[in-house]
């Protein structure tokens, strides 16, 4: 046998047997965000199958898609259309592409929090060093960054656009400022719900048909009270509607905090409507939190 | 380079002291008792935790692992408190559980390099870990394919990997033969001996099925029932109740005068199938002078073989339910 000192022929694999591990092992911390970015990148289909990463990049690009014509037509025409400003406002652009969000929102739900359960690999994280509330807290945070990175892109993008065609750099910055905390406590309060919602249903296909219709069907049953509200003259009714969709709750915090431009029929109006907008916003977010980590306590593996 | 197992031994891993140790440990739920009073030592090497199904083995491992709690006594593992130090212990534990719990999307190698992070390896530790345990439960280029469309054998591999990803000081492994046949059953018996002997990793390994951890375990713990059934090194057990089977050839009645001069000797010896003699087998002794009168006798030793009664025979004689005393 020769050895590689002499500069023999490579290629002679030696049973090297089993290797025991002498290197660092990190702490809690860091298990933490190699969970939070394993999941972030897992929930648009990276590190997943190819199969899986259709929906969500498709989600994205459609997401970004009306903010680049818009983009374009601001750059291309302002002066031809006398534009001043952004011709849909940053706030409202979420509750136009609500759909897409929700969408989003549905299917990556339970890809992060049923399948754990499904497959009971939930097992195998308990059985590492991590305490539960850590992966419950971790799971929810990678969904809530992944649904904040869908829904703050296109601000992002309607932001550099506005600045090319010239729009004022400070108003631009204040608004999309605004806009992109508005995104983040959307982005909390659909990925808190949606991730309530998986952690209580086993079966994908359940857990993505649940999240869809809660979310759709609260935005559509509160518009509609909204809209009734509106004409018949009880605009506070419709006010207090708002709370009961995300979409909704977040433009009022939107409109209530950053004098941001409404996007539906009855915005909260006065102090007292706006403090209970951000306590609902609360509410939502560590009322889900809880009720997962109280969901999770059960769960044996 | 292989490594011994002295190398590893650490703290609270050594020969000398237990790798686990309960006293007086019980879980009870509301309607069943799963853990009455057990008090036991579990050293390094490979260790057999043995019972029927609900004898309570499922419930040890998770109440070692800190994943629930008991409802009375102490237990420790490598030395830490299991009410205390979980996270301690998982972090120098891997487990691998009975039921399915890979996900069905993803493939092993990508799993137990995660896996390996969760653990705390840094990430290019992890996939060099990964590597090296994939290599060694053998499985090969199907690493690299989603789990689901793995055999239960390729599966339950995967499942021990990454157990061992962050070279754990004890693995607890919970019926790991569980659906293979007979053949991927002697490779899984076969690796998680190595683990224990080669790799220098304390095993405790579980079964219901009783023959087949006396095959590679140095010690074993036979709960009934949530209790001690009995608790010592293997070859204790099978040479309590162990006989030799002998051949002889060279006269026509070999096996009768052997028998005989046997008996004469004061050592039972009954006749067997096949022309041979059953001996009892006392002590070390009892090989010598099996060879020592076939000697006298001028016949031809053909064989001499232990017959290993099984460990089911502890059940047999204690009977289910009694407790020997350790």
């Amino acid at each position: 046998m020769s050895t590689p000192s002499e500069g023999a022929p490579t290629g002679v694999i030696h049973d090297i047997g089993y290797r025991p591990y002498a290197g660092p092992r990190l702490g809690e911390g860091a298990v933490a965000w190699a969970l939070f970015v394993t999941g972030l990148r897992n929930s648009f289909g990276l590190g997943r199958s190819g199969r899986s990463k259709v929906l969500p990049m498709g989600l994205l690009a459609l997401m970004l898609l009306p903010a680049l014509i818009l983009v374009g037509v601001l750059v291309q025409a302002k002066d031809l259309l006398g534009l001043d400003q952004q011709i849909v406002a940053y706030s409202t652009y979420p509750m136009t592409t609500q759909l897409l969000i929700s969408v989003f929102v549905a299917s990556q739900a339970p890809a992060l929090i049923s399948r754990d359960l499904r497959f009971r690999t939930i097992t195998l994280y308990l059985a590492r060093p991590a305490r539960r509330a850590t992966y419950v807290l971790v799971r929810m945070a990678s969904l809530t960054a992944a649904t904040f990175l869908l829904v703050a892109a296109p601000l992002v993008l309607m932001y550099v656009g506005g600045l090319l065609a010239d729009l004022p750099l400070g108003r631009e910055s204040q608004r999309v400022g605004g806009a992109l905390v508005g995104a983040l406590l959307l982005a909390a309060c659909l990925a808190c719900t949606a991730a309530l919602v998986a952690a209580l249903t086993i079966r994908r296909g359940l857990a993505v048909t649940a999240v869809i219709v809660l979310l759709l069907v609260t935005y559509t049953v509160v518009a509609t009270i909204q809209g009734i509200s509106a004409d018949t003259g009880h605009a506070r009714v419709g006010e207090v509607a708002g709370i009961f969709s995300p979409y909704t709750l977040v433009n009022g915090v939107q409109v209530y905090v950053f004098d941001a431009p409404h996007a539906t029929r009855t915005p909260p109006t006065g102090d007292g409507m706006g403090v209970l907008y951000l306590l609902a916003t609360a509410v939502t977010v560590l009322g889900s939190v809880g009720a997962m980590l109280l969901r999770y306590r059960k769960v044996q593996g | 380079m292989g490594v011994s197992v002295e190398d590893r031994a650490g703290p609270g891993s050594g020969h000398g002291a237990p790798v686990i140790r309960t006293g007086a440990l019980t879980k009870t739920y509301p309607r069943v008792t799963a853990l009455d009073g057990l008090t036991v030592d579990i050293g390094g090497g490979v260790t057999g935790l043995v019972g029927a199904n609900g004898a309570g083995k499922s419930t040890l491992i998770k109440i070692l692992l800190g994943l629930i709690p008991a409802t009375s006594g102490t237990a420790q593992v490598l030395g830490y408190d299991v009410a205390r130090d979980g996270g301690r212990i998982r972090s120098l534990v891997g487990y691998m559980p009975e039921h399915d719990c890979l996900p069905a999307d993803v493939s092993a190698s990508d799993l137990t390099v995660h896996l390996g992070q969760m653990s705390g390896l840094p990430y290019p530790a992890a996939r060099e870990r990964a590597a090296d345990v994939l290599r060694h439960v053998g499985l090969a280029e199907e690493r690299y394919r989603p789990i689901g469309g793995y055999s239960t054998g390729m599966k339950q591999r995967a499942k021990l990997a990454q157990a061992l990803v962050h070279d754990p000081r004890l693995v607890l492994l919970d019926e790991p033969t569980n659906g293979l046949d007979p053949s991927s059953r002697d490779d899984m018996l076969a690796l998680v001996r190595r683990i224990g002997t080669d790799f220098g990793i304390a095993v405790l390994v579980t079964s219901h099925l009783l023959g087949e951890l006396e095959r590679i375990s140095d010690h074993v713990v036979v709960l009934d029932s949530g209790r001690l059934l009995r608790a010592s090194a293997t070859t204790e057990f099978l040479h309590r109740t162990g006989t030799l089977l002998v051949e002889v050839q060279g006269k026509p009645d070999a096996d009768r005068l052997l028998g005989q001069a046997l008996l004469d000797a004061g050592v039972r010896a009954t006749p067997a199938d096949g022309r041979m003699v059953e001996v009892e087998l006392r002590d070390d002794a009892t090989h010598d002078l099996v060879r020592d009168l076939a000697v006298d006798l001028g016949l031809g030793l053909v064989r001499m073989q232990e017959r290993h009664h099984r460990i089911e025979d502890v059940f047999r004689e204690g009977g289910a339910g009694s407790v020997h005393p350790v």
